[in-house]
Protein backbone atom coordinates (compact mmCIF):
# COMPACT_ATOMS: atom_id res chain seq x y z
CA UNK A 1 0.00 0.00 0.00
CA UNK A 2 2.72 2.52 1.15
CA UNK A 3 4.31 1.86 -2.27
CA UNK A 4 1.11 2.14 -4.13
CA UNK A 5 1.22 5.58 -3.10
CA UNK A 6 4.57 6.69 -3.42
CA UNK A 7 4.66 5.50 -7.00
CA UNK A 8 0.96 7.64 -7.53
CA UNK A 9 3.17 10.67 -5.66
CA UNK A 10 5.74 10.04 -8.15
CA UNK A 11 3.86 10.41 -10.54
CA UNK A 12 2.08 13.38 -9.97
CA UNK A 13 5.53 15.19 -8.65
CA UNK A 14 6.69 14.54 -12.50
CA UNK A 15 3.63 16.29 -13.84
CA UNK A 16 3.98 19.32 -11.93
CA UNK A 17 7.62 19.16 -12.67
CA UNK A 18 7.07 18.99 -16.90
CA UNK A 19 3.96 21.76 -16.56
CA UNK A 20 6.86 24.26 -14.36
CA UNK A 21 9.11 23.30 -16.50
CA UNK A 22 7.68 24.67 -19.40
CA UNK A 23 6.30 27.50 -17.53
CA UNK A 24 9.88 28.68 -16.46
CA UNK A 25 10.49 27.89 -20.35
CA UNK A 26 9.25 31.49 -21.04
CA UNK A 27 11.81 33.67 -19.97
CA UNK A 28 15.40 33.38 -21.52
CA UNK A 29 16.87 34.16 -17.91
CA UNK A 30 14.99 30.96 -16.22
CA UNK A 31 14.72 28.59 -19.29
CA UNK A 32 17.55 26.82 -18.03
CA UNK A 33 15.98 25.55 -15.03
CA UNK A 34 13.16 24.86 -16.36
CA UNK A 35 14.28 22.57 -18.76
CA UNK A 36 16.40 21.01 -15.97
CA UNK A 37 13.09 20.85 -14.16
CA UNK A 38 11.39 19.00 -16.97
CA UNK A 39 14.13 16.35 -16.88
CA UNK A 40 13.83 15.64 -13.57
CA UNK A 41 10.72 15.17 -14.12
CA UNK A 42 11.60 12.62 -16.87
CA UNK A 43 13.51 10.69 -14.22
CA UNK A 44 11.08 10.16 -11.45
CA UNK A 45 8.59 8.87 -13.98
CA UNK A 46 11.18 6.78 -15.43
CA UNK A 47 11.98 5.23 -11.46
CA UNK A 48 8.39 5.08 -10.91
CA UNK A 49 7.78 3.15 -13.39
CA UNK A 50 10.84 0.56 -12.99
CA UNK A 51 10.12 0.20 -9.06
CA UNK A 52 7.39 -2.33 -9.51
CA UNK A 53 8.79 -3.93 -11.53
CA UNK A 54 10.24 -6.87 -10.06
CA UNK A 55 13.55 -6.57 -12.17
CA UNK A 56 11.51 -8.25 -14.70
CA UNK A 57 12.62 -7.20 -18.36
CA UNK A 58 15.32 -4.88 -16.89
CA UNK A 59 17.75 -6.34 -19.42
CA UNK A 60 16.29 -5.67 -22.33
CA UNK A 61 15.25 -2.04 -20.97
CA UNK A 62 19.08 -1.45 -20.02
CA UNK A 63 20.14 -2.48 -23.59
CA UNK A 64 17.82 -0.27 -25.08
CA UNK A 65 18.41 2.71 -22.56
CA UNK A 66 22.41 2.21 -23.28
CA UNK A 67 21.81 2.25 -27.25
CA UNK A 68 19.51 5.18 -26.83
CA UNK A 69 21.55 6.80 -24.35
CA UNK A 70 24.90 6.68 -26.37
CA UNK A 71 22.88 7.73 -29.68
CA UNK A 72 20.85 10.66 -28.15
CA UNK A 73 23.78 12.10 -26.30
CA UNK A 74 26.56 11.77 -29.28
CA UNK A 75 23.81 13.48 -31.41
CA UNK A 76 22.78 16.29 -29.45
CA UNK A 77 26.78 17.30 -28.63
CA UNK A 78 28.11 16.70 -32.29
CA UNK A 79 25.50 18.54 -34.22
CA UNK A 80 26.02 22.29 -35.15
CA UNK A 81 23.30 24.75 -33.93
CA UNK A 82 22.48 25.06 -37.59
CA UNK A 83 21.33 21.82 -38.09
CA UNK A 84 18.88 22.11 -34.86
CA UNK A 85 15.55 22.08 -36.83
CA UNK A 86 16.67 18.46 -38.45
CA UNK A 87 17.92 17.00 -35.17
CA UNK A 88 14.55 17.77 -33.61
CA UNK A 89 12.89 16.55 -36.69
CA UNK A 90 14.72 12.94 -36.08
CA UNK A 91 14.29 13.23 -32.24
CA UNK A 92 10.62 13.78 -33.08
CA UNK A 93 10.73 10.85 -35.59
CA UNK A 94 12.24 8.78 -32.49
CA UNK A 95 9.16 9.42 -30.32
CA UNK A 96 6.60 8.54 -32.67
CA UNK A 97 8.45 5.10 -33.91
CA UNK A 98 8.36 4.51 -30.18
CA UNK A 99 4.92 5.01 -29.49
CA UNK A 100 4.12 3.09 -32.80
CA UNK A 101 6.15 0.11 -31.32
CA UNK A 102 4.93 0.38 -27.94
CA UNK A 103 1.79 0.08 -29.69
CA UNK A 104 2.60 -3.07 -31.97
CA UNK A 105 3.92 -5.07 -29.40
CA UNK A 106 0.32 -4.18 -27.08
CA UNK A 107 -1.07 -5.62 -30.27
CA UNK A 108 0.54 -8.82 -30.64
CA UNK A 109 0.58 -9.31 -27.16
CA UNK A 110 -2.87 -8.82 -26.85
CA UNK A 111 -3.36 -11.46 -30.13
CA UNK A 112 -1.45 -14.17 -28.08
CA UNK A 113 -3.78 -13.89 -25.15
CA UNK A 114 -7.09 -13.58 -27.06
CA UNK A 115 -5.95 -17.28 -28.67
CA UNK A 116 -5.72 -18.00 -25.27
CA UNK A 117 -9.02 -17.18 -24.36
CA UNK A 118 -8.80 -13.20 -22.92
CA UNK A 119 -10.83 -10.95 -24.83
CA UNK A 120 -9.69 -7.18 -25.25
CA UNK A 121 -11.48 -4.39 -23.93
CA UNK A 122 -12.80 -2.02 -26.73
CA UNK A 123 -10.89 1.30 -25.05
CA UNK A 124 -7.23 -0.72 -25.49
CA UNK A 125 -8.09 -1.81 -29.05
CA UNK A 126 -9.23 1.63 -30.47
CA UNK A 127 -6.10 3.25 -28.64
CA UNK A 128 -3.56 1.09 -29.64
CA UNK A 129 -5.03 1.34 -33.27
CA UNK A 130 -4.85 5.16 -33.74
CA UNK A 131 -1.70 5.84 -31.72
CA UNK A 132 0.28 3.28 -34.12
CA UNK A 133 -0.78 4.84 -36.76
CA UNK A 134 -0.11 8.53 -35.75
CA UNK A 135 3.50 7.25 -34.84
CA UNK A 136 4.04 5.66 -37.73
CA UNK A 137 3.15 8.62 -39.28
CA UNK A 138 4.85 11.16 -37.65
CA UNK A 139 8.29 8.70 -37.53
CA UNK A 140 7.86 8.64 -41.06
CA UNK A 141 7.62 12.21 -41.36
CA UNK A 142 10.15 13.26 -39.37
CA UNK A 143 12.89 11.19 -41.28
CA UNK A 144 11.39 12.96 -44.98
CA UNK A 145 11.64 16.19 -43.05
CA UNK A 146 15.27 15.51 -41.77
CA UNK A 147 16.89 14.21 -45.23
CA UNK A 148 15.36 17.78 -47.11
CA UNK A 149 16.97 19.97 -44.51
CA UNK A 150 19.94 17.84 -44.38
CA UNK A 151 20.13 18.29 -48.03
CA UNK A 152 20.36 14.29 -48.38
CA UNK A 153 17.83 14.58 -50.64
CA UNK A 154 15.87 17.84 -52.72
CA UNK A 155 14.48 20.68 -50.97
CA UNK A 156 12.22 21.40 -53.41
CA UNK A 157 8.49 20.03 -53.13
CA UNK A 158 8.16 16.75 -54.97
CA UNK A 159 4.96 16.46 -57.01
CA UNK A 160 3.32 15.07 -59.74
CA UNK A 161 -0.01 14.47 -61.11
CA UNK A 162 -2.85 12.96 -58.94
CA UNK A 163 -0.62 13.35 -55.74
CA UNK A 164 -3.34 14.37 -53.52
CA UNK A 165 -5.77 11.75 -54.45
CA UNK A 166 -3.19 8.86 -54.04
CA UNK A 167 -2.10 10.32 -50.65
CA UNK A 168 -5.99 10.17 -49.93
CA UNK A 169 -6.85 6.73 -50.97
CA UNK A 170 -3.89 5.67 -49.21
CA UNK A 171 -5.64 7.57 -46.37
CA UNK A 172 -8.47 5.65 -46.96
CA UNK A 173 -7.27 1.98 -47.09
CA UNK A 174 -5.55 3.01 -43.46
CA UNK A 175 -9.13 3.74 -42.06
CA UNK A 176 -10.45 1.03 -43.52
CA UNK A 177 -7.84 -1.18 -42.25
CA UNK A 178 -8.27 0.40 -38.31
CA UNK A 179 -11.69 0.05 -38.51
CA UNK A 180 -11.36 -3.58 -39.30
CA UNK A 181 -8.64 -4.01 -36.90
CA UNK A 182 -10.95 -2.35 -34.26
CA UNK A 183 -14.64 -4.24 -34.90
CA UNK A 184 -13.32 -7.48 -35.65
CA UNK A 185 -11.28 -7.11 -31.97
CA UNK A 186 -8.24 -9.17 -33.51
CA UNK A 187 -10.14 -11.94 -35.50
CA UNK A 188 -8.63 -10.67 -38.24
CA UNK A 189 -4.53 -12.07 -39.74
CA UNK A 190 -2.16 -10.26 -37.99
CA UNK A 191 -1.13 -9.20 -41.58
CA UNK A 192 -4.34 -6.67 -41.43
CA UNK A 193 -2.49 -4.34 -38.37
CA UNK A 194 0.88 -5.11 -40.47
CA UNK A 195 -0.28 -3.65 -43.78
CA UNK A 196 -1.77 -0.38 -41.81
CA UNK A 197 0.90 0.11 -39.78
CA UNK A 198 3.15 -0.10 -43.34
CA UNK A 199 0.67 2.34 -44.76
CA UNK A 200 0.89 4.97 -42.22
CA UNK A 201 4.54 5.06 -42.90
CA UNK A 202 3.77 5.46 -46.28
CA UNK A 203 1.26 7.99 -45.93
CA UNK A 204 3.96 10.24 -43.66
CA UNK A 205 6.57 9.64 -46.19
CA UNK A 206 4.17 11.04 -49.13
CA UNK A 207 2.75 13.62 -46.62
CA UNK A 208 5.77 15.71 -46.53
CA UNK A 209 7.48 15.08 -50.13
CA UNK A 210 5.29 17.87 -51.48
CA UNK A 211 6.26 20.33 -48.82
CA UNK A 212 9.18 22.80 -49.47
CA UNK A 213 12.50 23.06 -47.12
CA UNK A 214 10.95 26.46 -46.68
CA UNK A 215 7.98 25.45 -44.72
CA UNK A 216 9.85 22.42 -43.05
CA UNK A 217 9.86 24.13 -39.86
CA UNK A 218 5.63 24.60 -39.60
CA UNK A 219 6.15 20.39 -40.30
CA UNK A 220 8.06 19.93 -37.74
CA UNK A 221 6.29 21.54 -35.13
CA UNK A 222 3.19 20.06 -36.64
CA UNK A 223 5.34 16.72 -36.28
CA UNK A 224 6.13 17.16 -32.89
CA UNK A 225 2.26 17.66 -32.19
CA UNK A 226 1.48 14.32 -33.59
CA UNK A 227 3.87 12.52 -31.63
CA UNK A 228 2.79 14.04 -28.59
CA UNK A 229 -1.20 13.12 -29.33
CA UNK A 230 0.33 9.42 -30.50
CA UNK A 231 2.09 9.28 -26.78
CA UNK A 232 -1.09 10.93 -25.01
CA UNK A 233 -3.12 8.48 -26.95
CA UNK A 234 -0.66 5.23 -25.91
CA UNK A 235 -1.60 6.74 -22.37
CA UNK A 236 -4.83 5.93 -23.15
CA UNK A 237 -4.06 2.60 -24.10
CA UNK A 238 -2.04 1.78 -20.65
CA UNK A 239 -4.53 3.90 -18.38
CA UNK A 240 -1.56 5.80 -17.93
CA UNK A 241 -2.21 9.61 -16.64
CA UNK A 242 1.11 10.14 -17.12
CA UNK A 243 1.77 9.90 -20.55
CA UNK A 244 -1.65 11.59 -20.99
CA UNK A 245 -0.51 14.44 -19.78
CA UNK A 246 2.68 14.86 -21.00
CA UNK A 247 1.78 13.25 -24.80
CA UNK A 248 -1.28 16.48 -24.42
CA UNK A 249 0.68 19.17 -23.24
CA UNK A 250 3.20 18.37 -26.47
CA UNK A 251 0.24 18.57 -28.78
CA UNK A 252 -1.37 21.70 -27.84
CA UNK A 253 1.95 23.31 -27.72
CA UNK A 254 2.69 21.97 -31.47
CA UNK A 255 -0.15 22.94 -32.26
CA UNK A 256 -0.12 26.62 -31.15
CA UNK A 257 3.40 26.89 -32.30
CA UNK A 258 2.45 25.52 -35.39
CA UNK A 259 -0.80 28.24 -35.53
CA UNK A 260 1.54 31.08 -34.54
CA UNK A 261 4.15 30.45 -37.60
CA UNK A 262 1.64 29.55 -40.21
CA UNK A 263 0.51 33.79 -38.87
CA UNK A 264 3.76 34.79 -39.29
CA UNK A 265 4.24 33.66 -42.69
CA UNK A 266 0.58 34.50 -43.59
CA UNK A 267 -0.14 31.52 -44.68
CA UNK A 268 -2.77 28.71 -43.21
CA UNK A 269 -2.07 25.33 -42.15
CA UNK A 270 -3.94 24.31 -45.62
CA UNK A 271 -1.77 26.11 -47.57
CA UNK A 272 1.89 24.84 -46.22
CA UNK A 273 0.99 20.85 -46.49
CA UNK A 274 -1.10 21.19 -49.30
CA UNK A 275 0.10 24.06 -51.75
CA UNK A 276 3.75 22.93 -52.66
CA UNK A 277 4.95 26.85 -52.16
CA UNK A 278 8.05 27.08 -54.06
CA UNK A 279 7.47 24.73 -56.76
CA UNK A 280 6.51 27.77 -59.25
CA UNK A 281 4.78 30.94 -59.03
CA UNK A 282 7.70 32.96 -58.13
CA UNK A 283 9.72 31.26 -60.88
CA UNK A 284 7.79 32.50 -63.83
CA UNK A 285 7.89 36.10 -62.69
CA UNK A 286 11.08 35.87 -62.68
CA UNK A 287 11.65 33.99 -65.93
CA UNK A 288 9.38 36.42 -67.63
CA UNK A 289 11.59 39.17 -66.64
CA UNK A 290 15.09 37.97 -67.62
CA UNK A 291 16.01 37.62 -64.05
CA UNK A 292 17.52 40.32 -61.82
CA UNK A 293 19.92 42.60 -63.38
CA UNK A 294 19.51 46.18 -62.72
CA UNK A 295 21.61 45.59 -59.12
CA UNK A 296 24.28 48.02 -57.89
CA UNK A 297 27.34 46.45 -56.39
CA UNK A 298 29.31 48.63 -53.71
CA UNK A 299 33.18 47.87 -52.36
CA UNK A 300 33.99 46.40 -48.69
CA UNK A 301 35.52 50.50 -47.94
CA UNK A 302 32.51 52.30 -49.00
CA UNK A 303 30.21 49.99 -47.09
CA UNK A 304 32.92 50.14 -43.87
CA UNK A 305 32.46 54.13 -44.05
CA UNK A 306 28.57 54.20 -44.25
CA UNK A 307 28.31 51.87 -41.33
CA UNK A 308 30.92 54.04 -39.18
CA UNK A 309 29.36 57.08 -39.22
CA UNK A 310 25.38 55.93 -39.16
CA UNK A 311 23.42 56.61 -36.31
CA UNK A 312 21.78 53.94 -36.01
CA UNK A 313 22.55 50.44 -37.69
CA UNK A 314 20.23 46.90 -37.92
CA UNK A 315 21.89 44.00 -38.65
CA UNK A 316 19.57 41.74 -40.55
CA UNK A 317 20.38 38.02 -40.36
CA UNK A 318 19.02 35.27 -42.25
CA UNK A 319 20.10 31.84 -42.25
CA UNK A 320 22.63 32.49 -45.55
CA UNK A 321 24.82 34.13 -42.74
CA UNK A 322 24.57 30.74 -40.40
CA UNK A 323 25.27 28.85 -43.18
CA UNK A 324 28.82 30.73 -43.68
CA UNK A 325 29.22 30.83 -40.04
CA UNK A 326 29.35 34.45 -40.35
CA UNK A 327 27.48 34.66 -37.01
CA UNK A 328 30.97 35.57 -35.04
CA UNK A 329 32.34 37.80 -37.37
CA UNK A 330 29.16 39.70 -37.35
CA UNK A 331 29.14 40.18 -33.32
CA UNK A 332 32.94 41.24 -33.79
CA UNK A 333 31.48 44.00 -36.24
CA UNK A 334 28.96 45.16 -34.31
CA UNK A 335 31.39 45.50 -31.00
CA UNK A 336 33.59 47.36 -33.66
CA UNK A 337 30.81 49.79 -34.44
CA UNK A 338 29.05 50.36 -30.86
CA UNK A 339 32.59 51.45 -29.83
CA UNK A 340 32.22 54.44 -32.28
CA UNK A 341 29.08 55.08 -30.83
CA UNK A 342 26.66 53.57 -33.09
CA UNK A 343 23.57 51.94 -31.87
CA UNK A 344 23.21 48.61 -32.97
CA UNK A 345 20.17 45.87 -33.34
CA UNK A 346 19.25 43.07 -34.61
CA UNK A 347 15.92 42.41 -36.28
CA UNK A 348 14.89 39.13 -36.26
CA UNK A 349 12.09 37.82 -38.61
CA UNK A 350 10.19 34.72 -36.40
CA UNK A 351 10.88 32.93 -38.94
CA UNK A 352 14.23 33.32 -39.62
CA UNK A 353 16.41 30.76 -39.85
CA UNK A 354 14.94 27.50 -40.29
CA UNK A 355 12.86 27.65 -36.97
CA UNK A 356 10.90 29.87 -35.20
CA UNK A 357 13.40 31.34 -32.67
CA UNK A 358 16.06 29.56 -34.65
CA UNK A 359 18.42 32.31 -35.63
CA UNK A 360 18.00 33.63 -32.32
CA UNK A 361 20.04 30.20 -31.11
CA UNK A 362 22.70 31.07 -33.47
CA UNK A 363 23.06 34.60 -32.36
CA UNK A 364 22.99 33.58 -28.96
CA UNK A 365 26.13 31.09 -29.84
CA UNK A 366 28.20 34.31 -30.98
CA UNK A 367 27.41 35.61 -27.33
CA UNK A 368 25.33 38.44 -28.97
CA UNK A 369 23.15 39.33 -26.28
CA UNK A 370 19.93 38.65 -26.25
CA UNK A 371 18.23 42.21 -25.18
CA UNK A 372 19.69 43.59 -28.89
CA UNK A 373 17.56 41.26 -30.55
CA UNK A 374 14.23 42.53 -31.46
CA UNK A 375 10.67 41.10 -32.91
CA UNK A 376 9.76 42.06 -36.10
CA UNK A 377 6.45 44.21 -34.41
CA UNK A 378 9.20 46.23 -32.54
CA UNK A 379 11.98 47.00 -34.97
CA UNK A 380 9.89 47.40 -38.44
CA UNK A 381 9.05 51.19 -37.09
CA UNK A 382 12.37 51.78 -36.08
CA UNK A 383 13.70 51.19 -39.41
CA UNK A 384 12.37 54.63 -40.97
CA UNK A 385 15.40 56.05 -37.89
CA UNK A 386 17.92 53.87 -39.27
CA UNK A 387 20.49 55.06 -41.21
CA UNK A 388 21.81 51.81 -42.87
CA UNK A 389 19.91 48.32 -42.93
CA UNK A 390 22.53 45.20 -43.12
CA UNK A 391 20.90 42.58 -44.83
CA UNK A 392 23.37 39.64 -44.18
CA UNK A 393 22.14 35.85 -45.96
CA UNK A 394 18.37 37.34 -44.90
CA UNK A 395 16.12 37.13 -48.64
CA UNK A 396 12.40 36.59 -48.69
CA UNK A 397 11.43 38.24 -44.98
CA UNK A 398 12.63 41.28 -46.19
CA UNK A 399 11.03 40.86 -49.67
CA UNK A 400 9.00 44.36 -50.55
CA UNK A 401 6.93 41.74 -52.92
CA UNK A 402 4.89 40.70 -49.75
CA UNK A 403 3.42 43.75 -49.41
CA UNK A 404 2.70 45.17 -52.74
CA UNK A 405 2.63 42.16 -55.47
CA UNK A 406 -0.44 40.62 -55.11
CA UNK A 407 0.96 37.61 -57.46
CA UNK A 408 3.98 36.93 -55.53
CA UNK A 409 3.14 33.62 -53.68
CA UNK A 410 4.49 35.07 -50.37
CA UNK A 411 2.24 37.80 -50.95
CA UNK A 412 0.82 39.00 -47.43
CA UNK A 413 3.49 37.60 -45.38
CA UNK A 414 4.27 40.30 -42.71
CA UNK A 415 8.24 41.24 -43.58
CA UNK A 416 11.13 43.18 -42.50
CA UNK A 417 10.69 46.88 -43.58
CA UNK A 418 13.93 47.19 -44.51
CA UNK A 419 13.49 49.71 -47.85
CA UNK A 420 12.44 51.87 -45.28
CA UNK A 421 15.81 52.86 -44.07
CA UNK A 422 18.04 55.03 -45.40
CA UNK A 423 20.13 52.89 -46.96
CA UNK A 424 19.80 48.94 -47.39
CA UNK A 425 23.44 46.87 -47.72
CA UNK A 426 23.07 43.34 -48.79
CA UNK A 427 25.54 40.82 -48.32
CA UNK A 428 24.95 37.85 -50.76
CA UNK A 429 26.73 35.27 -52.68
CA UNK A 430 25.23 35.97 -55.63
CA UNK A 431 21.89 36.55 -57.11
CA UNK A 432 20.62 33.21 -56.65
CA UNK A 433 17.04 33.44 -55.25
CA UNK A 434 16.00 32.10 -52.05
CA UNK A 435 14.99 29.49 -50.07
CA UNK A 436 11.96 30.00 -51.02
CA UNK A 437 12.77 30.68 -54.83
CA UNK A 438 11.34 34.02 -55.25
CA UNK A 439 13.05 37.21 -56.64
CA UNK A 440 13.64 39.71 -54.48
CA UNK A 441 12.65 43.38 -56.13
CA UNK A 442 14.37 44.89 -52.98
CA UNK A 443 17.52 44.39 -54.90
CA UNK A 444 16.90 46.88 -57.66
CA UNK A 445 15.45 49.48 -54.97
CA UNK A 446 18.31 52.35 -55.68
CA UNK A 447 18.97 52.44 -52.17
CA UNK A 448 20.16 49.27 -51.99
CA UNK A 449 23.63 47.92 -52.68
CA UNK A 450 24.50 44.42 -53.28
CA UNK A 451 28.36 43.58 -51.35
CA UNK A 452 28.62 40.46 -53.13
CA UNK A 453 30.83 37.15 -51.56
CA UNK A 454 30.45 34.81 -48.78
CA UNK A 455 29.35 36.69 -45.80
CA UNK A 456 31.87 35.68 -43.63
CA UNK A 457 34.64 36.65 -45.57
CA UNK A 458 32.68 40.00 -46.65
CA UNK A 459 31.88 40.77 -42.81
CA UNK A 460 35.57 39.69 -42.22
CA UNK A 461 36.77 42.52 -44.78
CA UNK A 462 34.56 44.99 -42.98
CA UNK A 463 35.55 44.37 -39.56
CA UNK A 464 39.38 45.54 -40.65
CA UNK A 465 38.21 48.17 -42.88
CA UNK A 466 36.01 49.67 -39.97
CA UNK A 467 39.10 49.46 -37.42
CA UNK A 468 40.95 51.04 -40.30
CA UNK A 469 39.01 54.33 -40.50
CA UNK B 1 -15.00 0.54 -12.03
CA UNK B 2 -16.22 -0.07 -15.38
CA UNK B 3 -14.37 0.32 -18.58
CA UNK B 4 -16.68 3.48 -19.76
CA UNK B 5 -16.30 5.44 -16.09
CA UNK B 6 -11.90 4.57 -16.70
CA UNK B 7 -12.19 6.11 -20.12
CA UNK B 8 -14.08 9.03 -18.94
CA UNK B 9 -11.51 9.93 -16.07
CA UNK B 10 -8.95 9.23 -18.78
CA UNK B 11 -10.38 11.75 -21.22
CA UNK B 12 -11.09 14.23 -18.70
CA UNK B 13 -7.54 14.56 -17.79
CA UNK B 14 -6.61 14.46 -21.37
CA UNK B 15 -8.75 17.83 -21.98
CA UNK B 16 -7.92 19.59 -18.52
CA UNK B 17 -4.11 18.94 -20.19
CA UNK B 18 -4.81 20.29 -23.53
CA UNK B 19 -6.07 23.37 -21.91
CA UNK B 20 -2.88 23.88 -19.16
CA UNK B 21 -0.73 23.31 -22.41
CA UNK B 22 -1.75 26.05 -24.45
CA UNK B 23 -2.04 27.84 -21.12
CA UNK B 24 1.68 27.54 -20.18
CA UNK B 25 2.99 28.04 -23.35
CA UNK B 26 1.22 30.79 -24.74
CA UNK B 27 3.62 33.30 -22.58
CA UNK B 28 6.54 31.61 -24.35
CA UNK B 29 8.48 34.37 -26.73
CA UNK B 30 9.15 33.76 -29.80
CA UNK B 31 12.92 34.44 -28.99
CA UNK B 32 12.86 30.72 -27.47
CA UNK B 33 10.45 29.25 -29.76
CA UNK B 34 13.57 27.08 -31.27
CA UNK B 35 14.38 25.56 -27.06
CA UNK B 36 10.77 25.48 -26.62
CA UNK B 37 10.18 23.16 -29.36
CA UNK B 38 13.45 20.92 -28.61
CA UNK B 39 12.36 20.67 -24.75
CA UNK B 40 8.35 19.75 -25.66
CA UNK B 41 10.37 17.37 -28.22
CA UNK B 42 12.00 15.59 -25.05
CA UNK B 43 8.68 15.61 -22.76
CA UNK B 44 7.10 13.68 -25.35
CA UNK B 45 10.18 11.07 -24.86
CA UNK B 46 7.44 10.31 -21.63
CA UNK B 47 6.81 7.08 -24.32
CA UNK B 48 10.11 5.51 -22.48
CA UNK B 49 7.63 4.82 -19.43
CA UNK B 50 4.98 3.29 -21.95
CA UNK B 51 8.06 1.22 -23.64
CA UNK B 52 9.11 0.33 -20.18
CA UNK B 53 6.03 -0.68 -18.69
CA UNK B 54 5.47 -2.69 -21.66
CA UNK B 55 8.75 -4.26 -21.74
CA UNK B 56 8.29 -5.51 -17.99
CA UNK B 57 4.97 -6.88 -18.97
CA UNK B 58 6.18 -9.31 -21.66
CA UNK B 59 9.02 -10.16 -20.19
CA UNK B 60 7.77 -11.51 -16.79
CA UNK B 61 8.19 -14.64 -16.42
CA UNK B 62 5.14 -15.58 -15.07
CA UNK B 63 3.27 -15.31 -18.43
CA UNK B 64 5.43 -16.66 -20.60
CA UNK B 65 4.35 -14.41 -23.19
CA UNK B 66 7.52 -13.41 -24.68
CA UNK B 67 9.17 -14.50 -28.07
CA UNK B 68 12.35 -13.11 -30.35
CA UNK B 69 10.67 -10.95 -32.27
CA UNK B 70 8.46 -9.36 -29.61
CA UNK B 71 11.40 -8.89 -27.63
CA UNK B 72 13.38 -6.95 -30.33
CA UNK B 73 10.10 -4.61 -30.57
CA UNK B 74 10.45 -3.49 -26.97
CA UNK B 75 13.87 -3.15 -26.97
CA UNK B 76 13.51 -0.76 -30.05
CA UNK B 77 11.07 0.76 -28.43
CA UNK B 78 13.03 1.75 -25.42
CA UNK B 79 15.87 2.65 -27.55
CA UNK B 80 13.81 5.10 -29.26
CA UNK B 81 12.31 6.36 -27.02
CA UNK B 82 15.57 7.22 -24.76
CA UNK B 83 17.08 8.53 -27.82
CA UNK B 84 13.92 10.73 -27.77
CA UNK B 85 14.60 11.93 -23.93
CA UNK B 86 18.33 12.05 -23.75
CA UNK B 87 18.88 14.07 -27.28
CA UNK B 88 15.59 16.13 -26.65
CA UNK B 89 16.73 17.60 -23.19
CA UNK B 90 20.78 17.30 -23.90
CA UNK B 91 20.31 19.46 -27.06
CA UNK B 92 17.61 22.18 -25.16
CA UNK B 93 20.52 22.76 -22.21
CA UNK B 94 23.26 23.33 -25.13
CA UNK B 95 21.18 25.94 -27.13
CA UNK B 96 19.57 27.52 -23.86
CA UNK B 97 23.54 27.61 -22.19
CA UNK B 98 24.05 30.43 -24.65
CA UNK B 99 21.49 32.66 -23.43
CA UNK B 100 23.18 35.44 -22.19
CA UNK B 101 22.09 39.16 -21.38
CA UNK B 102 23.89 41.79 -22.09
CA UNK B 103 25.69 42.79 -18.43
CA UNK B 104 25.02 46.58 -17.54
CA UNK B 105 28.30 47.42 -18.09
CA UNK B 106 29.21 50.74 -20.79
CA UNK B 107 27.71 53.67 -18.74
Amino acid sequence: MTAFILLRLAEIAAIVLFILGLHFLSSPATARFGNRLAAAGMLIAIIAALAPSHGYGWWAILVGVVIGTAVGLYSALKVKMTAMPQMVALFNGAGGGAAAAVSTVQYLLWERAHYAGVPLDVLTDVSLVISAIIGAVSAAGSVIAFLKLQELMTGRPITYRGQQFVNGIVALAIAGLAAWVMITLGVQPTWAYGVMVALALVLGVMFVLPIGGADMPVVISLLNSFTGLAVAITGFELRYNLLIIAGTLVGASGTMLTVLMGKAMNRPLRNVLFGAFGASGGMDVAAAKGGQQNVRSVTVDDVAVMLAFAQQVIVVPGYGMAVAQAQHSVRELADQLEKRGVTVKYAIHPVAGRMPGHMNVLLAEANVPYNQLYDMDDVNPEFARTDVALVIGANDVTNPAARNVASSPIYGMPILDVDKAANVIVLKRSMRSGFAGIENPLYEDPKTAMLFGDAKASVDSLISAVKAL
Amino acid sequence: MSELSIFFTLLTVFVLAIFVGFEVISKVPTTLHTPLMSATNAIHGIVLVGAIIVTVKLLDPGHALATPLLTTITIVAVALGTINVVGGFAVTERMLQMFKKREPAKK
